[in-house]
């Protein structure tokens, strides 16, 4: 036999098993760190032995299955091995006290162009319904209408129809899918998201207009006071992402749009996740407190306010600033150097 | 030529992995889509069996629930199911879901890796774009034209669907044969292989045209011509079918059963 075809023979022979072995050991390996310092060098081993019989099988079978399956397990062995450490409670954590109110900040401008937007289209509502009464059929439906001309709101006697825990949970799922559009649809260069805080605001001034021709207007403030501040700031919030979203296509500046796009979309995103969890708390209590009638103004007042100042304090990072803020972050790297500090400690004392 | 992904390691290496196209990415969708309408039929079918009636005498009557109630019992489990199938399994399975796993393909980064959490919820979350205005036409149109074949969740969030091989232990084997044997250009090889590992999915008259073509293809001759029966009038197809199967795996070292 030829020398090199034998050497061939044996090297795939023996560097088979080694390969099929190699595959159990990352079977799961992703979902949990390695148990042991023996388990994670056998890793690296077999990562070190794969690159080797790669870099081999290119040269003696180019274009050979074999070759295609190597790439693939060098991927996965490499991902194992050179895969971040794992921190999901500190990560979490970090979003909230660090990212989420530093990308606020940055996005001051924004946040507050959008929420003038909105309150500009409340107004522009407003005036469309006080001018011209006939337009209140574009933001209410029928139903609501009627009632209203009864002498009623579509809110009051609404625990009479559904329960507060089942009309908490279809108005969360309505917020969020509100919020969420309103963001996803900044894609479309912001136009999206533009259309819904300005159809949004408009319904909300064209309503307080319309029921304020039958001096139903109070009681429609006193059921919007408890959830409003919150609700309303998480969407403009969103309203914000969504434009910075169309502004990275529009003016991507030096990248290319699909980077901006991305970076726009990470970083509006880690935003939401701060602000969308208060949609929770809001569809709660708009769906216990809000259609109440046993509650005063004053309450529902202190309520609203109290809960939007909760919101607004996490948002911009003032709720974590006496402890955190810097220090956090500072701890954070503390506690990596520390971590890391074991692991040469541990390795050293293996070598030894 | 198929479209790839190449990465160069932080230890130099280079790697290339094959990018699905929108067909793989459609036929995972599909069998996932599939896969919740089952388990909301089933649901529906449950609660039609607890709550038929409504009376007392009903399976869960005993929990005196109210029509609102029931009606969010039926529908809010569908609903999360439809909605968090794909994040949350995404999550789980590192990239993957029952439909991709079919297809044969899993989401990476654009460095190859398995995304985390935060890009999984982006590409999940612009689902509300893709899907626009019906049946996925935005995402479709946006995979069709750009060169990694994404929609635009993947574009938002950098990641990408790429092919996931299976190879099993046999295929492994026959693939080292073959190189050993050096009788076939590398590129036949892997045509050999594919062949062989389809064989028993694919139609008779399909296998037999697919075979045939392959063995002209190399310079071998085509069974009929040596199956017994020449001369007395064609080969049955089961006769042509059985003797390709066993000149194919004659060429590729292995065992015809097995295949």
């Amino acid at each position: 036999m030829d020398p090199s075809r034998h050497a061939i023979e044996r090297w795939l022979q023996t560097r088979t098993r080694h390969w099929q072995s190699l595959e159990q050991k990352l079977q799961g390996q992703l979902d949990r760190p390695a148990e042991s310092t023996e388990e994670l060098m056998a890793l690296v081993d077999g990562l070190r032995g794969i690159a080797r019989d790669l870099s081999l099988a290119r040269e003696v079978m180019p274009g050979n299955r074999i070759v295609a399956y190597l790439e693939q397990l060098y991927v996965r062995a490499h991902e194992v091995v050179h895969r971040p450490a794992r921190r999901p409670g500190q990560d979490l954590k970090k979003i909230f006290t660090i990212d989420g109110p530093r990308i606020a900040r940055e996005m001051r401008g924004t946040i507050l162009a959008t929420s003038a937007l909105f309150l500009g289209c409340v107004l522009i509502g407003w005036l469309l319904v006080e001018v011209h009464p006939e337009l209140a059929a574009l933001f209410a439906s029928a139903e609501m209408i009627d009632q209203t001309q009864q002498g009623t709101l579509w809110t009051e006697g609404l625990l009479n129809i559904l329960p507060s825990s089942v009309l908490a949970i279809g108005i969360i799922a309505n917020n969020l899918t509100v919020t969420f559009f309103a963001f996803a649809l900044g894609t479309f260069f912001g136009l999206g998201t533009l259309y819904i805080i300005s159809l949004n605001g408009l319904m909300l001034g064209g309503v307080f207009a319309f029921t304020g021709h039958y001096g139903l207007d109070g009681r429609l403030l006193d059921f919007i006071l408890p959830h409003g501040v919150v609700e309303l700031s998480v969407i403009c919030l969103a309203g914000a992402a969504g434009v910075r979203l169309g502004e990275a296509l529009m003016r991507p500046g030096s990248r290319t749009r699909v980077e901006a796009f991305q970076t726009a979309v990470s970083r509006a995103g880690t935003l939401l996740l701060v602000a969308a969890p208060f949609l929770v708390g809001a569809g709660l209590i708009e769906g216990y407190i809000s259609p109440d009638p046993t509650y005063s103004r004053g309450g529902r007042l202190v309520i609203g306010l109290g809960y939007g100042l909760v919101f607004w304090l996490v948002v911009s990072g003032l709720a974590f600033r006496s402890r955190s803020g810097v220090d956090f972050a500072l701890r954070l790297e503390r506690s990596r150097g520390w971590c890391f500090s074991i692991l040469i400690k541990q390795l050293t004392a293996n070598k030894r | 030529m198929t479209d790839s992904l190449h990465l160069t390691t932080a230890d130099g290496t280079d790697v290339a992995l094959e990018v699905a196209g929108v067909g793989s990415r459609s036929y995972a969708f599909i069998v996932d889509w599939h896969i919740r309408i089952l388990f909301v039929l089933a649901w529906l079918a449950v609660m039609l069996l607890a709550f038929g009636t409504g009376n007392s005498d009903s399976l869960f009557g005993w929990l005196r629930l109210d029509a609102a109630r029931r009606a969010y019992l039926l529908l809010l489990p569908p609903a999360l199911v439809y909605f968090l199938y794909h994040p949350v399994l995404e999550v789980l399975m590192h990239g993957r879901t029952p439909g991709k796993r079919l297809a044969g393909v899993r989401i990476v980064t654009t460095d190859g890796r398995t995304p985390g959490l935060g890009p999984l919820l982006i590409r999940n979350l612009l689902r509300l774009v893709d899907c626009l205005p019906v049946f996925y036409l935005v995402g479709l149109s946006v995979a069709l034209a750009t060169s990694r074949h994404v929609r635009i969740g993947d574009l938002a969030a950098g990641t990408l669907l790429v092919h996931e091989y299976k190879v099993s232990t046999e295929s492994l084997q026959t693939a080292a044969r073959l190189v050993l044997s050096r009788s076939l250009l590398p590129e036949d090889q892997a045509l050999l292989l594919d062949l062989l590992e389809r064989w028993g999915s694919l139609r008779r008259e399909v296998r037999i045209d697919l075979g045939s073509r392959f063995l002209a293809k190399v310079g071998e001759a085509v069974p009929q011509d040596q199956v017994p029966g020449r001369g007395q009038g064609r080969p049955s197809p089961a006769t042509l079918d059985k003797a390709l199967l066993a000149r194919l795996s004659e060429l590729a070292g292995r065992e015809p059963h097995r295949t």
